[in-house]
């Protein structure tokens, strides 16, 4: 399927997408270019390549929606509307960060904003996703709750678990697949038995197949399966194809790939090149726009950097508080 | 003020704070029972009947029973603490914590802090604990120690109805995650709970008895066997303090070592395994913060460091018994 931009896209929403998209790949490749300098403490996964998925959808949320993630969480973060500073001080683990520097990558959450939390745990997240779509039933609310997850959280019981669960009390969630074609280093291909949509299926959710690559593609189907949700109609399932562009870790070289993979996905499928010259065909927006969203992206980039490099530590007085409210 | 057994003591407490609080629901296995049957609504109120009747009051939304799926529904539990909702699940068995252990451990214990202090979550997880019913390995279990070793969870023991009522409360109320553990073998024991809403504040340990010739710390059901062993030893003209701890985590430090320092004695009783137990950290507090004041190495009455057997026969040597308890006792007193 290929889906073009159509009439309800204008210059302002086609340039937001953009912006939202070029922040993810311009935050990540300057995670991944300072982390080898050695600036970056602790475990990095990056999700470079994904962000028509997390962008696709968020687009459709609202902040009183929820949503969770898993430990290559920057991207579904950002596009959920969490500050690029705030973040980036977090990831160098700053005091002034999201998560007062108690976090860092893998614990990136804002609540404010719907996001609980990117989580260490493959399929942790998913569980808590259901949590959130529990709220609008007790309380007879309308709000939506989102768990991304990956190729490899769809073979962990919380994930099969969740699945049943959300089907059986009817909860308004979607569970968003971002199969990146390797779970860790281990193809998903191989480790997925039997066929991912019939799974879901299986536990009777409304299951779709999306190439995570074509954020047209994504916006339109996650704006389909969405709306179903929140009319009502139960869980959803998307699997999401789509690629990351750096390994697994920070440091990873990422043997376990064919050579020239990952070279070949990024010229002939890049979601930020495929956007473009969608975008652009509209004629709703120029060459000129576009180059603009990424001089603002870049300087908005710079000042992250320059404010994580220079923002404070957390200190001894910050190391055994957050346990409980009361210490 | 009226004789209340231990469930109806539970089941008020979560009547009352539920309607008080619309934000607080139930969710567990058959803590209604028969949802989906075309047999009795509410049939079961829970395995050991201490929901049964909020079903009708609340309805389905409110108290909510799922498939049996602990990680899923214990997640969906922590799920909703963190996005405002004030949730009490029920974890059937204490045992069945390893089924969803990454939930409590990773998530639910976690999260306040890995956020930067950002999240609440305000949950309760009661569940079954506690041996005697030779129900074996995996259903007998007391595992206060292995939620205590977890930073961030909360774990309490009422050792009778009044305060399993008045903790329960406090439970709800507080914003942290709550592990609240109910003895299997006292939900009909009966004890005077006041009709109107209480609570008993986190970390300060009841002086269920006292005594200045030795300490006697406990949890839950043991304490009641130490007041029988302490009732029996008084005739011998021994004067047992027995502390009832109610919390493992807040702990109350400072009841422990004034009584240590009175006593000069020490026997700590637990049905929880011996190792990193609750039983050994007493111990050690005894031994960091007051012992000078030893008069007798301090003795731990506890299990073995063993599963738990299934024969009637081996079980009742496992579980400490009065016997035991006071057997313990004449031990420290006459070193």
């Amino acid at each position: 399927m290929t889906v073009q931009p159509d009439n309800k896209w204008n210059e302002e929403t086609l340039l937001d997408a953009f912006f939202r998209m070029r922040t993810i790949r311009e935050f990540e490749d300057r995670i991944h270019i300072n982390s080898a300098k050695g600036e970056v403490p602790g475990f990095i996964h990056l999700s470079a390549g994904q962000e028509a998925s997390a962008v696709g959808i968020c687009m459709h949320l609202t902040d009183e929606d929820h949503i969770a993630s898993t430990h290559r969480g920057h991207g579904h973060s950002l596009a959920k509307g969490c500050d690029v500073t705030a973040m980036m001080d977090e990831i160098y683990a700053r005091r002034t960060g999201l998560c007062a520097g108690k976090g860092g990558s893998m614990h990136i959450a804002d609540l404010g904003k719907g996001m609980i939390g990117a989580n260490g745990i493959v399929g942790g997240g998913v569980p808590l996703t259901a949590g959130a779509a529990l709220k609008s039933i007790v309380l007879g609310i309308d709000r939506i709750a989102v768990a991304f997850f990956g190729d490899g959280a769809i073979n962990e019981g919380a994930t099969l678990e969740t699945m049943n669960l959300a089907k059986v009390l009817n909860l308004p969630m979607l569970f968003a697949m971002e199969d990146n074609g390797y779970g860790e280093a281990t193809p998903s291909s191989w480790a997925i038995g039997g066929e991912v949509l019939e799974r879901a299926r299986g536990f009777g959710l409304s299951a779709h197949s999306v190439d995570g690559h074509d954020f047209f593609e994504m916006y339109e189907t996650a704006g389909k399966v969405i709306s179903n949700i929140r009319a009502g109609k139960g869980p959803a399932f998307m699997h999401i194809s789509l690629y990351r562009y750096y390994g697994h870790f920070e440091g990873d070289a990422a043997t376990y790939r064919p050579a020239g993979e990952a070279e070949k996905v990024q010229k002939e499928k890049d979601c930020l090149m495929i956007f473009k010259n969608k975008a652009l065909a509209t004629k709703l927006v120029t060459d000129k726009q576009l180059d603009d969203v990424e001089k603002q992206v870049i300087r908005l980039m710079d000042e992250a950097v320059a404010h994580a490099r220079e923002a404070p530590s957390p200190t001894a007085a910050d190391l055994a508080t957050d346990v409980y409210v009361s210490y | 003020m009226s004789e209340k057994s231990f469930r109806q003591a539970i089941n008020e407490a979560l009547r009352e704070e539920m309607r008080r609080d619309p934000a607080i629901f139930l969710i567990g296995e058959d803590i209604a029972g028969g949802t989906g049957s075309e047999g009795e609504e509410d049939a079961w109120g829970g395995v050991m009947g201490v929901t049964k009747g909020l079903l009708g009051e609340f309805g389905a939304n409110r108290v909510i029973d799922t498939p049996i799926s602990e990680t899923a529904y214990i997640g969906a539990a922590i799920g909703a603490a963190v996005t405002g909702l004030r949730p009490v699940a029920e974890l059937m068995f204490c045992d069945f914590a390893g089924v969803c252990f990454d939930q409590i451990m990773n998530q639910a214990a976690k999260l306040r802090y890995m956020l930067g202090g950002q999240a609440k979550v305000p949950l309760v997880i009661r569940m079954q604990c506690g041996g005697g019913f030779n129900a074996a390995a995996q259903h007998s279990q007391t595992l206060h120690g292995l939620f205590t070793h977890i930073p961030g969870l909360k774990v309490v023991m009422p050792s009778n109805p009044y305060e399993a009522k008045g903790l329960l409360v406090e439970a709800i109320r507080d914003d942290d995650p709550v592990m609240y553990m109910e003895h299997k073998f006292m939900y009909d024991d009966k004890g005077e709970v006041p009709d109107e809403s209480y609570s008993i504040p986190f970390g300060e340990a009841n002086y269920s008895r006292d005594g200045g010739d030795i300490t006697v710390c406990a949890l839950g059901r043991m304490v009641n066997l130490c007041n029988e062993v302490a009732d029996e030893l008084e005739k011998e003209d021994i004067r047992c303090a027995v502390i009832d701890l109610r919390c493992t985590s807040p702990l109350d430090e400072e009841s422990i070592c004034e009584s240590v320092e009175e006593t000069g004695r020490l026997v700590v009783v637990d049905e929880g395994y011996p190792r990193c137990g609750f039983a050994a950290d007493v111990a050690a507090l005894a031994a960091v913060r007051a012992q000078p004041a030893l008069r007798a190495p301090v003795k731990l009455v506890t299990p073995p460091h063993s599963t738990i057997p299934f024969a009637p026969a081996l079980e009742e040597l496992y579980i400490p018994s009065a016997g035991r308890i006071k057997q313990g006792i004449k031990e420290v007193l006459a070193a």
